[in-house]
């Protein structure tokens, strides 16, 4: 009769339920929690300039939660918070100018990759004027587009422009000769060579291009924003510094970099899916 | 022969580029004469390029431009001492790095400069808030960039090393940090055209300090001229400091 054995390995060592990686999270997080708690409570800085992080918890809960705008929508009234709504006008303004900028920088960038002489002629001058502070445009936007929204969207897309032309006339230069040689003994028109070749081998530089126009549209939206805006998360966080409202503040800040960081994982997400 | 026809062929694009852009102007002026652009929006291309003068001797240019190349060069020193200092510390010991690199990757992508009104209030009106509002968003792509270029030390170059019975601090020095000096150079020039452009940009917002005031203030009386004139001036100033660190970067890499 067969015996069977059993095993006599000795016993794995559980696996302890947080890894060392997370519990220095965690450390980290409770250190630096626990320090500024201990400067808010101490005084050393003003009590208003580092509140408590109760305070800052309950602020953003207010931020979050407690519905002090009066929105109508199909004949309806509504109570919402007021972040929201300026979240809302934010985004809109961002993704219009990651429209008009993206669209635009994506055609000058494929003109460019595509034609080594319009490169040599052209491409300096974006590349030189790519790491200049767009912010100093805003006179300039505000006397061509107004005070309103549009300004703001202007701003985004002169900042969201160069990054993505750069990525997308490099991403060009970089498609594999065979695959345009494959496109033109097939006949295909410009049309075709864009969307059939071009864009599906460039996918990656595209949208790292794009993540880079959406992080810098962003800033340069926000920051316009805080100069001459009565909407908008940038009008926010400059209204409570001027009301001297620090929580507030820190609340805005707070949420603003969640989202921007939030956005930028998934576009980041997206860009190695077109690795894969 | 070839010499020459490989000037032709840098040189005609760049002398069609710059033709382009003298046309561009001209068609400007021309527009603004005839009345099709207005010149309370759009100033006259000769009125800029007249208005640079004005604002060299009258607008005090030479002392805004040492104000703002001083907050560049305290917030550069700040972020190269401390960002190359946290990426040295962060490369010693793995577990933090784990823990902590990409934390610091994802505050790279957030918008810090926003956090310029938590600074006035912390520091005042003043070049400090300047500075180091240009420090904190400029010093993640260091200590980033820091971190890959040790990371990056070729193993047979650590061997080697150990081979001579070189000491942790001799390594360091001798090998791992010479090897990662291009790639940390590469994250310091990232780090100094965002705290460039940080810098303007919030002379500009809280209207202190040097160019950015200047475009400020000229925007504010609405001498669109000087205003035009100005921005101008920030652009070659942007030029001149990114082909400057350009240049030291290819210097540093000489294969790249």
């Amino acid at each position: 009769m067969a015996q069977t054995g059993h095993l006599t390995g000795t016993p794995r060592a559980a696996e302890p339920w947080l890894s060392p990686v997370t519990r220095l999270r965690i450390v980290i997080l409770l250190t630096i929690l626990v320090i500024w708690e201990a400067i808010a409570a101490s005084g050393i800085l003003l009590r208003e300039v580092v509140p408590s992080v109760v305070t800052i918890g309950r602020a953003l809960a207010e931020l979050l939660f407690h519905p002090d705008l009066k929105v109508s929508l199909l004949a309806h009234d509504y109570r919402i918070p007021a972040f929201y709504w300026h979240l809302y006008v934010t985004i809109s303004e961002v993704a219009a100018a990651l429209v008009i900028g993206g669209t635009t920088g994506l055609a000058v960038g494929l003109a460019l990759g595509a034609n080594p002489f319009l490169s040599k002629a052209f491409e300096r001058y974006l590349y030189y004027l790519g790491p200049t502070p767009k912010i100093v445009f805003f006179p300039v936007m505000i006397m061509w587009f107004g005070v309103g929204p549009e300004s703001k969207i202007a701003m985004g897309t002169l900042s969201c422009f160069f990054p993505v032309v750069l990525s997308a006339a490099s991403g060009m230069r970089m498609i594999e000769g065979v695959l345009i040689r494959v496109g033109r003994s097939f006949r295909l028109n410009t049309w075709q060579m864009v969307s059939k070749i071009y864009l599906p081998a460039m996918r990656e530089p595209i949208v790292n291009g794009v993540r880079l126009g959406m992080g810098v549209a962003m800033i340069g939206t926000l920051l316009a924003e805080t100069k001459l805006s009565n909407k908008g998360i940038g009008f926010m966080i400059i209204d409570a510094y001027n009301t001297f409202d620090m929580p507030r503040m820190y609340a805005v800040l707070l949420m603003l970099f969640v989202i921007a960081i939030g956005a930028n994982a998934l576009v980041g997400r997206a860009s190695r899916g077109t690795r894969s | 022969m070839s010499a020459q026809s490989a000037i032709r062929r840098q040189g005609v694009p760049f002398v069609f580029g710059i033709a382009c852009l003298l046309v561009l102007i001209a068609v400007i002026e021309g527009l603004i004469r005839i009345g099709m652009i207005n010149p309370f929006i759009v100033p006259k291309p000769t009125d800029i390029v007249m208005s640079f003068e004005r604002i060299i001797v009258e607008e005090n240019i030479l002392p805004r431009f040492l104000l703002t190349c001083g907050e560049a060069l305290a917030a550069s020193l700040m972020l190269s001492t401390v960002g190359i200092s946290l990426g040295v510390l962060l490369h010693k010991s793995r577990l933090v790095r784990l823990a902590t690199e990409t934390w610091i990757a994802a505050i790279a992508s957030a918008p810090l400069v926003l956090m310029y009104p938590l600074f006035l209030v912390i520091f005042g009106r003043s070049a400090w808030t300047i500075i180091m509002i240009a420090f904190v968003s400029a010093l993640p792509p260091v200590i980033l960039k820091t971190l890959e270029g040790l990371s990056g030390t070729r193993a047979v170059l650590i061997n080697v090393g150990r081979s001579f019975k070189l000491t942790p601090s001799q390594l360091y020095w001798k090998i791992l940090f010479p090897s990662a000096l291009p790639t940390i150079f590469v994250g310091v020039r990232l780090g100094m055209i965002f705290a460039l452009i940080n810098i303007v940009g919030v002379e500009f917002l809280i209207n202190f300090g040097g160019l950015g005031q200047l475009v400020n203030e000229l925007a504010e009386r609405y001498d669109l001229p000087g205003t035009y004139a100005a921005i101008c001036f920030v652009i070659l100033v942007s030029i001149l400091f990114f082909i400057g660190t350009e240049r030291i970067e290819r210097w540093l890499r000489p294969g790249t």
